[in-house]
């Protein structure tokens, strides 16, 4: 017998916990441990920075501040970066697999699920963004007055959103790895472009009650735009400059996060095998552009 | 394989090019028996890699029928995954943050062999390709013909019931080249029932490695046979050629039984003569052997020139490896 000859789920955890080890290693052996988290603490506060930045020049042409408007820009900024590292990290495996690491058809014919080794590699990209969220979370605090409760706050509804959230994120990055598959070339502007979807219409910078009707209908089927009221809510933080979702309760919010979850997670999910199953035809799997 | 068929359809360019279909295989049969090497021979675009791909499941045939030990590649693409590996020759690829040993490692964990049974595999076979000295550098340091032995440790190390060798060799130099076929030789001794799917467009590799050959261009199989079986397909005439030292009575070589034709050249520079006979027999090596004593010299040099699989190629195909026609 060529391997061993354990059981597919046993293999697939071994996969998955053996994918996300190579995640933490190319994210973060790049350089020594001290440049690395040096880089890692930067990176958001300078991010916040910019934040700071985009409100002062927003309230000085708007000819005053709203200290409320600051904290819910800045809360759902901070917890987007989820959407834009994971999403967008996520997808990205397929491209560079296939074509900066050449590694994809020796992964692909082996006796692992590739589903299980995305699943796995996007472990790494989560743990590194969520040292980032919390870096800015804990600059905000200290630094720009950003007024955490943390003991007010209900950790255990927090830790549900975050889990349903983050699923439902990976969900969406797992479609676009999925559509990766067949192309290399719009690859990456697709990734970007899903990503700045959400971040103009799920209410990051600004509340969705200042979109067009069409644009409130369209955030409104969103599930990041019930993930990020969610999480303002259970923080306590920028409560009340949206009116678009006000009248709507946390159980109705999270009822529809999780619904909308479980209903893109599917859609996902299949779009990944159709992806997997159209390139196999294609020959796709291993196909170099040099794009 | 049965009826394999394999087709692509090219992207039209507006203005330049327009979309077209090409057939990549036609209608290939072939059966690989368990414990052979064989080798697929062909020109840069014969085929070659298509087949491979299909038969390790990375893509899916237009049409027809594969079945890889016994297993379906469009059905059962799991049960073939645990039997077989495939290495790419002419290729880059690997985590070049990574060390050798822990890419190779990470792909053993894809395999499920257990981390002490997967360290003990990657040092055996570290050594044999002799890649111990480098087993802690990072992969992006790594030259052409060491990436490659790093892939053959790759490829090797689930002990695969089928291995796929695209081009192993290719962009090697001599002795890199040389230590790769004498692994693979020695990979099948050592366990019987052990298989190859080799392709390479070196005609000496094929010669050396294969107990079979399959001839394939533009997607069909031309011939299928032994090397020495496919030789004997273009009857190609045996030529004897002595270099001896300068006679000038001939005789002695006149009237040989089974040699058709002999000819001379004096090199008087050298004091030598060079004599070719063409033979029909090959059994006359032996009485022209004997008649060079009788003949007043001695023998310098000797040299038997037969087909090459070269040679049964162009006869095949019409054209060299280089694409250049004869």
């Amino acid at each position: 017998m060529a391997v061993n000859t354990q059981s597919a789920r046993k293999r697939n955890l071994l996969t998955f916990k053996w994918s996300a080890w190579l995640g933490w290693q190319m994210e973060s052996n790049w350089a020594d441990p001290f440049l690395f988290m040096t880089y890692s603490i930067a990176k958001p506060i300078a991010g916040s920075l910019i934040l700071v930045v985009m409100y002062s020049i927003i309230a000085a042409l708007g000819g005053g501040t709203q200290v409320g408007m600051f904290h819910y820009m800045y809360v759902s900024n901070a917890f987007f970066m989820y959407v834009g590292q994971v999403l967008f990290g996520v997808a990205q495996i397929v491209h560079d697999d296939r074509e900066h690491f050449q590694t994809m058809r020796y992964i692909y014919i082996s006796p692992s699920s590739y589903f299980s080794y995305m699943i796995g590699r996007s472990v790494s990209k989560l743990v590194i963004t969520t040292f980032a969220v919390v870096i800015t979370l804990a600059f905000g605090v200290f630094m720009l007055n950003i007024p955490l409760e943390i003991f007010a706050v209900n950790w255990l509804l927090f830790l549900v959103i975050m889990l349903i959230g983050i699923l439902c994120i990976m969900a969406f990055g797992l479609a676009l790895a999925g559509v990766s598959f067949l192309t290399a070339k719009h690859q990456g502007g697709m990734n970007e472009g899903i990503a700045g979807l959400f971040y103009l219409f799920c209410g990051v910078v600004f509340p969705v009650s200042i979109l067009p009707a069409w644009g409130m209908a369209f955030a409104k089927i969103l599930p990041i735009t019930y993930w990020l009221e969610l999480v303002r809510r259970t923080l306590d933080l920028g409560v009340g400059m949206d009116s678009t979702l006000a009248a709507a309760s946390t159980p109705y919010c999270l009822a529809i996060l999780c619904l909308s979850t479980l209903v893109f997670s599917v859609l996902a999910v299949a779009i990944f095998k159709v992806g997997d199953t159209v390139a196999r035809k294609k020959g796709l799997i291993d196909m170099t552009t040099a794009y | 394989m049965k009826d394999l068929n394999r087709t692509f359809t090219t992207k039209a360019v507006r203005g330049k090019s327009k979309k077209e279909i090409v057939k990549a295989l036609n209608d290939v049969n072939l059966t690989i028996n368990e414990g052979e090497l064989f080798g697929l021979l062909g020109p840069n675009g014969a085929g070659k890699t298509t087949l491979i791909k299909i038969l390790c499941t990375l893509l899916l045939p237009t049409s027809g029928e594969a079945k890889v030990l016994g297993h379906d590649v469009q059905k059962e693409t799991n049960a073939i995954r645990q039997k077989i590996n495939m290495v790419s020759g002419g290729e880059t690829s690997g985590y070049g943050l990574l060390t050798v040993r822990e890419n190779i490692w990470l792909f053993s964990q894809l395999y499920g062999i257990p981390s002490k049974e997967a360290n003990r595999r990657i040092d055996m076979l570290m050594k044999e390709l002799k890649l111990e000295h480098k087993k802690n550098s990072k992969v992006r340091t790594l030259s052409t013909g060491l990436r490659q032995k790093a892939n053959m440790v790759r490829g090797f190390m689930t002990d695969p019931a089928l291995i796929f060798l695209d081009e192993p060799t290719l962009g090697l130099d001599v002795n890199a080249s040389r230590l790769i076929r004498d692994f693979i030789k020695k990979w099948m001794r050592e366990k019987p029932g052990r298989t190859v799917l080799l392709t390479t467009h070196y005609m000496v590799e094929a010669d050396e490695l294969c107990d079979r050959v399959a001839i394939i261009n533009d997607g069909k199989v031309l011939a299928c046979d032994t090397p020495a079986n496919l030789k004997r397909l273009i009857h190609q005439d045996a030529v004897l050629k002595l270099e001896i030292k300068q006679v000038q009575d001939f005789s002695a070589f006149e009237n040989i039984p089974g040699v058709r034709n002999c000819t001379h050249e004096q090199c008087i520079a050298t004091g030598t003569t060079r004599l070719k006979f063409i033979l029909d027999d090959e059994s006359a090596v032996a009485d022209i052997v004997a008649a060079v004593p009788k003949s007043g010299s001695r023998i310098l040099s000797v040299q038997k020139t037969e087909p090459t699989l070269e040679d049964v190629f162009v006869t095949l195909v019409g054209r060299g490896l280089t694409n250049h026609e004869v």
